[in-house]
C-alpha cells in the first residue's frame, strides 16, 4: 500500500463512506434545526432587548448591558458546558441540544442587540421629533418610523454575525448531539476510519456556502442604498 | 338694539415667563408670547438666542423649566394633558425636512392620519392627497423623499403637518438648509396657508418674506425677546442696537 492508498483509504473510503452517509445526512438536518432554533430565539431576544434599552429605564439598561456585555465575553463552548455539565447539579438537566439551543442563543443575542442598539440609534433624531410632532406616542415612533430604518441598516452585520453563530452548532456535538459534526465523530469511532469527517466536511460546505454567498450578497445590496 | 357685540377670541398661543435650562446654560430667560388666531409671527435672532428651542416648547418636544403654555386652551406643561392629543393642533416643520424614508410622500402624510386620528387606510389617503395637492405635489404621491428635490420634501413635510388641520404651525427656519431656488416653492406655500388663515409662527431669516406677510416681527436676543412690532418698524425702525447690527447683518447677505 503506498502512502497515496493509505491517504484515499483514510479519507475518502468508499465502504464507510456509504455505511455513515445516512448518519451524517440526519446530522445535516438536526444542525440545520439547531441553527434555526437559535437564529430565531437569538435575533428575536437581542430585539426585543434593543426595543427595551430605548425605553431608556436606567436600572434595566445596566442589567442589559450587563448580560450582553457577559455573553459576549464568555466562549460559548463554556456557556454550553456550563449549562449541560454544570446545571444538573443544581437539579436542573438540559438535553444537549437544548444546552447548546439556548447558549448560542444568548450569545447571538447579545451581538444582535448590540447591533440593532446602534442601528436604533443611527437613525436620526429629526425622525423621532418629527413623528412625536404629529402625535404619535413613544412606541408607534419606535416600530413604524424609527425600527424600520434602523433593521435596514443593520441587515449586513447582521447576517455576518448570524453566519458566524450557526457555525457554532458544531460545539454541540461536545454535548452529545448528533449535529454534522457529532455524527462524523460517532462515525469516526465506529469504524476506526476518518471518512465520516470527510463527509461531515462536505456537509458543512453544502450547507454553509450558500449562506456565506447569501451573505455577500446582501452586503452589497444593501451597502451603497441611502 | 344692542350692538352686536364683538366675539372676543382668545389667542391661540399663550405662553408666559417660558424659561429654559440645558443644564448650567439658560438659554429662555423669561419669554412671553401670545399669537392670535390668524396671525403670522416672525422670529428672528442671531444664532443661540433660542429661538428653536422656544418653538420646541410650545409643542413640548423640549420641556421648559418654568412658565406656562397653553395652546388652542389646552394646558401643555399640565401632567393631566395628554400630550399627543395636544400636538395634533400644533403643526411642525423643521430645517432639515425629516421625511420617513421609507415611505412614499403619501405614506408619510397618512401615517398620522392612521395612527393618531384612527383613519382608515382609503380615508387617510383621500385626506394624505388633498393635503399634497395643497401644496401642489399630487403628482409625486407615489414618490420618495430620496426621489424628491429638497423644496419638495420641505412641502411634503408641510402637507404632512397641515394634513392633521392644526390650529396653529410652527416653522423652524423651513428654507435655510435649501438651494436658493428651491427657497420660492416653500415661501409660496407657506403664503398659501397663510391666506387660508393658519395661525403661525415662523423662524426664519427670509425677509423679504416677513415684510410681505408678517403681522409682528419679533427679535430675539440671548434668550430674550428684545423687541417686537410690525415688520415696518422692526426692520425700518429698529429701537435696541442689537436689532440694527442684526438687521444690517442679514440685510448684507
Ligand atoms: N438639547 C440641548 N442640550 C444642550 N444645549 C442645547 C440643546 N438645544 C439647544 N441648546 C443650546 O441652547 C442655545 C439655544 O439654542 P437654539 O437652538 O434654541 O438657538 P437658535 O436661536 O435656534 O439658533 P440657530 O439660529 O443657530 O438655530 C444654544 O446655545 C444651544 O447650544
Ligand atoms: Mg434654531
Amino acid at each position: 500500500m503506498t502512502n497515496w492508498d493509505r491517504f484515499l483509504d483514510s479519507f475518502f473510503n468508499l465502504r464507510v463512506a456509504a455505511e455513515y452517509l445516512p448518519k451524517i445526512i440526519e446530522g445535516f438536518w438536526l444542525t440545520i434545526l439547531l441553527a434555526g432554533c437559535i437564529i430565531l430565539a437569538g435575533i428575536a431576544a437581542g430585539l426585543a432587548l434593543a426595543v427595551v434599552r430605548s425605553f431608556a429605564i436606567r436600572p434595566l439598561n445596566w442589567l442589559i448591558i450587563f448580560l450582553v456585555d457577559l455573553f459576549r465575553a464568555l466562549p460559548p463552548l463554556v456557556i454550553i458546558a456550563l449549562l449541560y455539565f454544570g446545571l444538573p447539579a443544581a437539579g436542573l438537566s438540559l438535553s444537549g441540544f437544548a444546552a447548546a439551543w439556548l447558549s448560542l442563543s444568548l450569545v447571538l443575542m447579545a451581538f444582535t442587540e448590540e447591533i440593532f442598539w446602534a442601528g436604533i440609534t443611527a437613525v436620526p433624531k429629526g425622525q423621532w421629533e418629527a413623528a412625536r410632532s404629529t402625535g404619535l406616542r413613544f412606541f408607534q415612533t419606535l416600530t413604524l418610523v424609527v425600527l424600520p430604518q434602523a433593521l435596514r441598516m443593520t441587515i449586513p452585520p447582521l447576517t455576518n454575525r448570524t453566519i458566524a453563530i450557526t457555525k457554532g452548532t458544531a460545539l454541540a456535538s461536545v454535548v452529545a448531539v448528533p449535529d454534522i459534526l457529532g455524527a462524523a465523530q460517532a462515525g469516526v469511532s465506529f469504524s476506526f476510519n476518518p471518512t465520516p469527517l470527510t463527509l461531515g466536511a462536505i456537509a458543512y460546505v453544502v450547507l454553509f456556502f450558500p449562506v456565506v454567498i447569501l451573505g455577500r450578497w446582501v452586503e452589497t445590496r444593501f451597502a451603497w442604498k441611502r | 338694539m344692542t350692538a352686536a357685540t364683538p366675539i372676543v377670541q382668545a389667542p391661540i398661543v399663550q405662553a408666559r415667563g417660558i424659561h429654559k435650562h440645558f443644564g448650567a446654560l439658560h438659554v429662555l430667560k423669561g419669554v412671553d408670547l401670545v399669537v392670535a388666531e390668524r396671525e403670522l409671527v416672525f422670529v428672528i435672532g442671531p444664532s443661540g438666542s433660542g429661538k428653536s428651542t422656544l418653538l420646541r416648547c410650545l409643542n413640548r418636544l423640549e420641556d421648559p423649566s418654568g412658565g406656562s403654555i397653553t395652546v388652542d386652551g389646552i394646558d401643555m406643561l399640565d401632567r393631566g394633558t395628554d400630550i399627543n392629543k395636544a400636538r395634533q393642533r400644533i403643526g411642525m416643520v423643521f430645517q432639515s425636512f425629516n421625511l420617513y424614508p421609507h415611505m412614499t410622500a403619501l405614506g408619510n402624510v397618512a401615517l398620522a392620519l392612521r395612527k393618531v386620528l384612527g383613519l382608515d387606510r382609503p380615508a387617510a389617503e383621500a385626506r394624505a392627497r388633498a393635503a399634497l395637492e395643497r401644496v401642489h405635489l399630487a403628482d409625486r404621491a407615489g414618490h420618495y423623499p430620496g426621489q424628491l428635490s429638497g423644496g419638495q420634501q420641505q412641502r411634503v413635510a408641510i402637507a404632512r403637518a397641515i394634513a392633521l388641520e392644526p390650529r396653529v404651525m410652527l416653522f423652524d427656519e423651513p428654507t435655510s438648509a435649501l438651494d436658493p431656488e428651491l427657497v420660492g416653492g416653500v415661501l409660496a406655500a407657506m403664503r398659501e396657508l397663510r391666506e387660508s388663515g393658519m395661525t403661525m409662527v415662523v423662524v426664519s431669516h427670509e425677509m423679504g418674506f416677513a415684510k410681505a406677510a408678517a403681522d409682528r416681527v419679533i427679535f430675539m436676543d440671548d434668550g430674550r425677546i428684545l423687541e417686537q412690532g410690525p415688520p415696518a418698524a422692526i426692520f425700518g425702525n429698529p429701537q435696541h442696537e442689537r436689532t440694527r447690527a442684526f438687521i444690517g447683518q442679514i440685510e448684507r447677505h
